[in-house]
């Protein structure tokens, strides 16, 4: 590879190069699949052709795009619950001292309880419902967005709401533009590594106690060592994932910083 | 004048602080009173970290927990006085342009035009649409500036508003402050340190103590809203008030005037 002798013009070849190593770096990845697969021969790994034509009869016969909805509806729901109580409570935690000390411990407890155990006991006292399951993984993500807002809060700049209550900006619209604006680097943050969790929580939550879903599907599939389906369910739901942080995440975050040198 | 209503009626009993956590509490204010008529245009001269900006955080209500009482004239209308502040930092919010700034202490409905004029005035209205990070200096501090006038403040706080500029952009800010008051007349309370600043814009000097502070004197300078005085004229006058408050200078324990100094022609004080 020879590099340009230009700094400037470097960096843009580089950058322009990314999404084409990116995809080489997939397609390599797919060949190694496909060659170990032929070579090896077996119905446990099945060829990235097979998984292909699989995803195509499931699409065609309706179950995979349903249960992909169903699981992303879950998926959408833990993850508005989690972020809206995860940054009050973070908020409220950033802006007072007593409230910080008092449930600090709380917060601590909740980040160090397994996945597992949050789902488990949510079913044995809610029993096996959708809500059961949604709360399950909002309480598992709430935590971790709170400890992320806290931050956010505690560096709230004092100068921007004085400025705001001595021109009477008003409560409404200072929250929404002058103190929101500051929390959105720590929003972003909490919420890309929320979806990453969430939807991880969620295929548990559906294995252990939903009647569909991705989730139950795999755990279907588990049963009849169907690896074929198992990874036609994975990876489309992978690709969904992905695209929302392209198509949601990353357009909200660039206009979010529109205003950074 | 001392029938009319003043603008500002403040009487700081005392304003304390407590820095640290055991710490005996430090009194920032003593019995600082304080009347401003009118459409005065009024300078608070003292040393450093004597508690000016403390007072006008006070005056503009964002520190409720001091002795004493700050009362503004209402409106015409009875709503009550709009308190325009110029932050020493600027204080604009980076992720909102220019104009977003100024429109962020206006009602949305009537937003445009008048940022419009008011942005041309300061002479930015090529600027509407950048973002703070992409302004100098001078160009920040006239937005704040802008921003303060956009609500037709009955009272107008300026916290030392020429501080860290090149002498130009001062003498520019300065000119730009003078044409604004002329336009749009306003009760102005703007602290400084720099008395020959003090001089060449205010009506009356108003001079602090060291900390706690308190009023240790006025200083009318009474050419008239139309005739400023001039380099010449602000050098004598500063003589005038140094040689009398000595305090200014060394920080030296302050004598309590009998009279304010006479130090300027009060005739032209009429024409007001």
């Amino acid at each position: 590879m020879s590099v340009p002798s230009d700094a400037p013009r470097a960096s843009s070849w580089l950058v322009g190069a990314s999404l084409a190593q990116r995809i080489a770096s997939v397609a390599l990845l797919i060949v190694i699949w496909q060659v170990t697969a032929d070579a090896l021969h077996s119905r446990l790994l099945p060829s990235a052709t097979a998984v292909l034509i699989a995803m195509v009869h499931m699409c065609a016969d309706g179950s995979l795009p349903l249960n992909l909805g169903i699981t992303l509806a879950r998926v959408v729901a833990a993850f508005v619950v989690a972020m809206v109580v995860g940054t009050a409570i973070g908020i409220v935690m950033g802006r007072s001292r007593t409230l910080d000390v008092l449930f600090d411990s709380w917060l601590v407890l909740l980040l160090n309880l397994p996945a597992l155990v949050i789902i488990v006991l949510a079913y044995v006292w809610f029993g096996l419902t959708e809500a059961a399951a949604i709360g399950a993984v909002a309480v598992n993500k709430i935590p971790a967005v709170a400890v992320t807002l806290r931050e956010g809060a505690r560096a709230l700049d004092r100068n921007y709401a004085d400025m705001a209550q001595s021109f009477r900006v008003g409560r409404w619209r200072t929250l929404r533009h002058v103190i929101m604006p500051q929390l959105y680097p720590y929003l972003f943050a909490a919420a890309r590594s929320g979806l990453a969790l969430v939807w991880k929580i969620v295929l548990i939550v559906e294995l252990l106690g939903m009647s569909n879903g991705v989730g139950f599907e795999i755990q279907l599939y588990f049963q009849q060592f169907d690896v074929t389906r198992i990874l036609a369910y994975t990876i489309a739901f992978v690709a969904v994932i992905q695209l929302i942080e392209w198509a949601i995440f990353q357009p909200l975050e660039r206009r979010a910083a529109r205003w950074r040198p | 004048m001392a029938s009319v209503t003043p603008a500002l009626l403040a009487e700081i009993r005392e304003k304390r602080y407590q820095r640290s956590r055991g710490a005996s509490p430090h009194v920032a204010l003593a019995n600082l009173s304080l009347h401003i008529a009118p459409g005065e245009i009024v300078a608070l001269v003292g040393p450093s970290g004597c508690g000016k900006t403390t007072f006008l955080n006070i005056v503009a209500g964002l520190d409720s927990e001091f002795d004493g009482q700050v009362r503004l004239a209402p409106r015409a209308d009875g709503d009550p006085a709009r308190v325009g502040y110029v932050f020493q930092e600027p204080r604009l919010l980076p992720w909102r342009t220019v104009y977003e700034n100024v429109a962020l202490v206006l009602p949305p409905h009537r937003a445009d035009p008048l940022i419009a004029d008011l942005l041309k005035a300061v002479g930015l209205a090529d600027a509407r649409d950048l973002y703070p990070p992409q302004l100098s200096v001078g160009m920040s501090r006239r937005v704040a500036i802008a921003r303060a006038f956009a609500i037709e403040p009955d009272l107008l706080l300026m916290d030392e508003p020429f501080v860290s500029l090149d002498h130009d952009t001062v003498e520019q800010l300065r000119e730009l402050l003078l044409k604004l008051w002329h336009a749009r007349p306003t009760t102005v309370l703007f602290v400084t340190h720099d008395l020959r600043e003090a001089l060449a814009l205010a009506d009356r000097l108003v001079l602090l103590s060291a900390s706690p502070a308190h009023v240790v004197g006025h200083v009318p300078v009474s050419l008239g809203r139309n005739h400023r005085p001039s380099g010449s004229e602000i050098e004598l006058l500063r003589d005038e008030v140094l040689r009398q408050h000595r305090e200014l200078i060394g920080g030296a324990p302050p004598m309590t005037p009998l009279e304010p100094p006479a130090i300027a022609s009060p005739t032209a004080r009429g024409q007001r």
